[in-house]
Formats: C-alpha cells, structure tokens, sequence
C-alpha cells in the first residue's frame, strides 16, 4: 500500500506572549498515514494537533521536518489538488449561500461548470442540507457549519481527506451521521485522517491511531494491538441480598438505592456471584465485562501512574 | 480562472457590505454640497462645481479604496475563511491578485456611479457634457488602484485601523509630496539634494494623477504628461503588490 502522508522530524515553535522566546509546539513528530484506511490522531486539548494540520496544509512553516503528501511535497499544487480538508470549528463566508459557497470552492478546484450541476445538488444531499441550499451561512447553526464544512471537503472527490474534529460540539444524531460519512469514505477507498480529544466517537471507525500529548506522539499503531481484549473485569450489579455476603468475591460497594454494585477480577467469581444470587433469590440488574478502552490507554499515556 | 473566482466572490461580499453604501451616500451628498456652494459664491459655477466635484470624486474614491482595502485580507485571517481557502490548490500570490482585482472591480462600479451622478449635476446645470471629464475620473481610478494596492499591503502585517491610518497618510503624503520638487529646484546642490531626491523617488507622488485645473480650465494636455502619469501610476502598483506578495508568501495563518 502506498502511502497518503509521511510526516518526518516535524519541529514547531510558536512566539509566546510575553517573553519574546519561542515556545515549542511540536517536538519532532512522525508518523504515517497508509492509503485507504482512517487514521485517528489523538491527543489532549492543546497537544498540537491542529498545529500538524496546519503544517501539512502549508498554512504554517515547520522550523524542521519533512512532509510528503501523496507522494508528492506537501507544498505542490497537484497535491493540494487531491485533498480535502474540514478545520476545527469551521468558519465561512457568512454572506454567501450554502449553493454560491459551494460553487465558488468548486471554481477554485476548476470543476466545469456541468461537474458542478452534477457534484453540488448531491453533496447538498448527502450533507442533509438541500433544504437549505440557498440560505446564508450566517443562519446556519453549528450543526450544519459542520456538514458543509465536510460538503466543500468532498468537492474534488479528494483521496486523502483531513478532518480535524469533525465530530466537535455536535448531538449524538450529528456525530453519528458524520461517522458514518467518514466510513463511507474509507469504503470508497478515500484516506481519512482525522483528529479528536474525544475516544469514544473515534474507537469504533479508525484503523489504526497515534497518540500526540505535548507535541510527541507517545504511542502509535492498529488499535487491536494497542488495546488488549481481554476482559480487565466484569461489573454486576444486583438487589436482594446484602453487601458482606458477597464480600469474598470481588469489590463490592452499595451505590445510591440500595442495590449493590460488584467488581469481580476472577471469571470463576462471576458464577459463584450468579450461584449466590440465584440461591439468595436475589435481582440480577446487570452484568458488564469491561475490555481495555482506548480512554484507559490514553489516560495511561497522558497520566503515566 | 483562479484568480477570477476569488475575485468575484470579493466583488460579492463588497457590494453585500453596508459600509459601501455609507460611503457612497456620503459622496452623494458631498456633490449636491458642490451644487450649493456653487449657487452661493460668485464666479463662475460650473468651474466651482467642477473643482469641487472632482475633488470629492478623488477623495471618497481614496478612502472606499483604504476602508474596504485595509479590510480585505485581514478579515479573512479574522474570521478564519483563509484556511479552508488557502487548503484549496492555489498559490498565495493568486489568493492577493484575486482580492486585489475583487477590489478594483467593485471601486470601478462605485467610481462609474459616482461619476455618473456628478455628469448628471452638470448636465442639469450647465446643459452640455464636457468629455475630457473622463480623463479626470480615469486617472482619479488609476490613483484608487494605486491606493488599493497600498492599504492591501499594510493589510498583510497589520490590524484595519493602522492600516488605515498608515494607507491615509500614505494618500495625504502622496498630495503633497510635490512640493519636495519645488524645493529640489531651488537647491544647491550637494548631499542634501541627493538625500531629498532620494526620497523624493521613493515617496508617491499622487498629484501626478490630478488634472483637475487644466479640466477646470479647459487648458490642453500634452500626451507625454499623460503618458508619464499612466506608467507611474502602474508601475507602482505592480511595485507595491509584489511587495505585498513577499510579506505574505511565508507568513504563519496561525
Ligand atoms: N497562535 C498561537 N500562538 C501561540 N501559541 C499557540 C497558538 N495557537 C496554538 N498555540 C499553542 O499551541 C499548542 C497546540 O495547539 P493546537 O495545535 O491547537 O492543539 P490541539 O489542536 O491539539 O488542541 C497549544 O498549547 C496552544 O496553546
Ligand atoms: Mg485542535
């Protein structure tokens, strides 16, 4: 597989406010990005995610460090040709319509102007937006900002598209649509690479992740080798039957109610729990095997204990 | 094609601004006042209205091109659109020429405007159309241009009041600048002469582009004046845009 972006020794420093000293932002990232797959880039608040994104967008210039993108300098206009990107928190021309701002992009990206009678009406659509094609940007509400924001990133049919935050400030339906756009893409065959500080939205679509905390990325690769499988413990919770009885077998606690709450670490535990429960002729309200999170790996990396 | 479509979608966001028709009210009013003040003086009153009405044209010409030129990159930068922009594939430099050439495009709309009410005021007065007026208004667009390109320069490092305040005194210099010719004649020479000259080549000389007492007057033009306005008056315009070029080309869109 070839690869959609190579990032090599990436150094950036920012002036800071008061002192004139250069503040680093990044410290010497790499990383790459195979083609076809997502690639979730993660990390904290302030990281330096968006500030990566930047520089491979050429929207600001690394003191060090390579960039390749497609094959290509990340700086050449072909490059550029091929890529789609949403920023964090988009913001657009608010005097424009959804339609006019569409067109305008396309005429940037040279489409005719028959691509576009075909390519804006259907990425309306898909962005669930048709409805609002010819309002002002300035009525649109975060919500749509976001998915015509993703809309003007699919206008050239691009095979790498960087999304930073897409699924940012959005209700549980929004980031479900835009996840399942993103799906959508890699199934077409499109790179994905995107960032988030949020896991879970991102735990169940990427293929393979890097972690960046303080502008070094501290653990990289597919997520089925990041995280074990194996069940850390299992949850139940049951009503009926006292706390001491249960004692022996596991963590147990009373939570608010009165029911009880078990942690049990040993799989033969959770049958004697079970036995127990059903000999007491005790409630079983619920029964959870918790698996490692990408969360307990990133609180691992951000926090090391 | 590129640079079209930025130029366009300037020229859009222009004329959806409130503040263009501001000032195109204001210059409105600015020539019924050239219309007034020439029914209360003696003399001759189209001349008054003519000098008047010009000087107007020339001025609020001037300050659309700072107030809309100072804003034009940096509330890009402002409101963030310049990184969705600047992520399509184009050049920087074609992202400038686009909203320069947007600029221009909806200064020469304004112009037309301007001028053409000004026409109908004479007409109305006088009942005759004196054409060589059109040289007036195509060299009060050439210094806009000129003018454009500066404010658009200041834009690139700087905030829209102190680019305005630099553009203005850049256009109020400009005007008087002149006078440093007059003093260059009467010099000795020596390295004070050198020195002046040399700043006298550097600073624009914008009373070039003022014909307004030979139209006033109705005296005659020679070609080569013409001539020399229209090259200088490009010349350094293409100077200060490859200079605004520079300064923007490795800046940080942080
Ligand atoms: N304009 C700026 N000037 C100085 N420091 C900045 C600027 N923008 C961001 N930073 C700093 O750079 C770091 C990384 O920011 P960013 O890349 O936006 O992080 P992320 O996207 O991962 O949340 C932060 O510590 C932030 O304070
Ligand atoms: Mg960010």
């Amino acid at each position: 597989m070839a690869t959609a972006i190579r990032i090599n020794d990436l150094h950036k420093s920012f002036k800071s406010e008061f002192l004139r000293k250069q503040k680093p932002i990044l410290k010497g990232i790499s990383f790459e990005v195979e083609q076809g797959e997502i690639f979730g880039y993660l990390g904290p608040n302030g990281a330096g995610k968006t500030t990566t994104m930047k520089c491979l967008l050429g929207l600001i210039f690394p003191e060090k460090g390579d960039i390749e993108i497609l094959g290509q300098p990340h700086l050449a206009i072909p490059a550029k040709a091929r890529l789609g990107y949403l920023p964090e928190n988009p913001y657009f021309y608010d005097y424009l319509t959804a339609r006019e701002f569409l067109q305008f992009y396309s005429q940037l990206h040279l489409l005719k102007k028959s691509e576009q009678d075909v390519k804006i009406p259907d990425l309306l659509k898909k962005a669930g937006l048709q409805e609002a094609a010819g309002l002002q940007l300035r009525k649109f509400s975060k919500g749509m900002l976001q998915r015509i924001g993703l809309a003007q990133a699919l206008l050239n049919d691009p095979d790498l598209v960087l999304l930073d935050e897409p699924l940012g400030g959005l209700d549980p339906l929004g980031r479900k649509e835009i996840r399942d756009i993103i799906v959508e893409l890699r199934d077409a065959g499109k790179t994905v690479f995107l960032s988030s500080h949020i896991l879970q939205d991102i735990e169940m679509i990427c293929d393979r992740v890097a972690i960046i905390v303080e502008g070094r990325i501290v653990n990289s690769g597919r997520l089925h080798d990041l995280i074990s499988q194996k069940i850390l413990f299992t949850e139940v919770t049951l009503s009926g039957i006292t706390e001491s009885e249960l004692h022996d077998l596991g963590e147990s606690l009373v939570i608010p109610g009165g029911d009880i709450l078990i942690k049990v670490y040993q799989e033969q535990n959770v049958d004697k729990v079970l036995g127990l429960a059903h000999e007491r002729k005790a409630r079983i309200l619920s029964l959870v095997p918790r698996t490692q999170s990408l969360e307990d790996l990133f609180v691992g990396t951000v926090r090391p204990e | 094609m590129k640079i079209k479509a930025i130029a366009l979608n300037t020229f859009k966001e222009a004329i959806r601004d409130r503040i263009l028709y501001l000032l195109l009210f204001i210059a409105f009013i600015s020539l019924i006042f050239s219309r007034l003040l020439a029914l209360i003086t003696v003399g001759d009153r189209i001349k008054i209205i003519t000098d008047v009405g010009l000087a107007s044209l020339s001025f609020f010409g001037a300050l659309m091109a700072i107030l809309m030129g100072t804003g034009l990159v940096y509330k890009e930068i402002d409101k963030k659109t310049i990184y969705t922009l600047l992520s399509k594939p184009i050049h920087r430099y074609q992202f400038l020429l686009g909203k320069f050439f947007g600029l221009i495009l909806t200064l020469f709309v304004m112009l037309f405007l301007m001028s053409a009410i000004f026409i109908f005021i004479l007409l109305l007065h006088s009942g005759q159309i004196k054409w060589g007026m059109l040289l007036a208004f195509a060299f009060i667009f050439l210094e806009m241009c000129l003018v454009t390109s500066v404010a658009m320069l200041f834009s690139c490092f700087s905030t829209p009041i102190l680019s305005s305040i630099f553009s203005l005194s850049f256009y109020l210099i400009g005007h008087v600048s002149w006078g440093l010719e007059t003093l260059i004649n009467k010099m000795p020479s020596g390295i004070g002469k050198v020195l002046i000259k040399g700043i006298y080549l550097f600073i624009p000389d914008l009373e070039n582009f003022n014909f307004k007492t030979e139209i006033v007057h109705g005296l005659p033009i020679p070609p080569q004046v013409f001539l020399y306005a229209t090259v200088y008056g490009i010349m350094y315009t293409l100077f200060v845009l490859t200079v605004a070029t520079l300064v923007f080309r490795h800046r940080d869109f942080i």
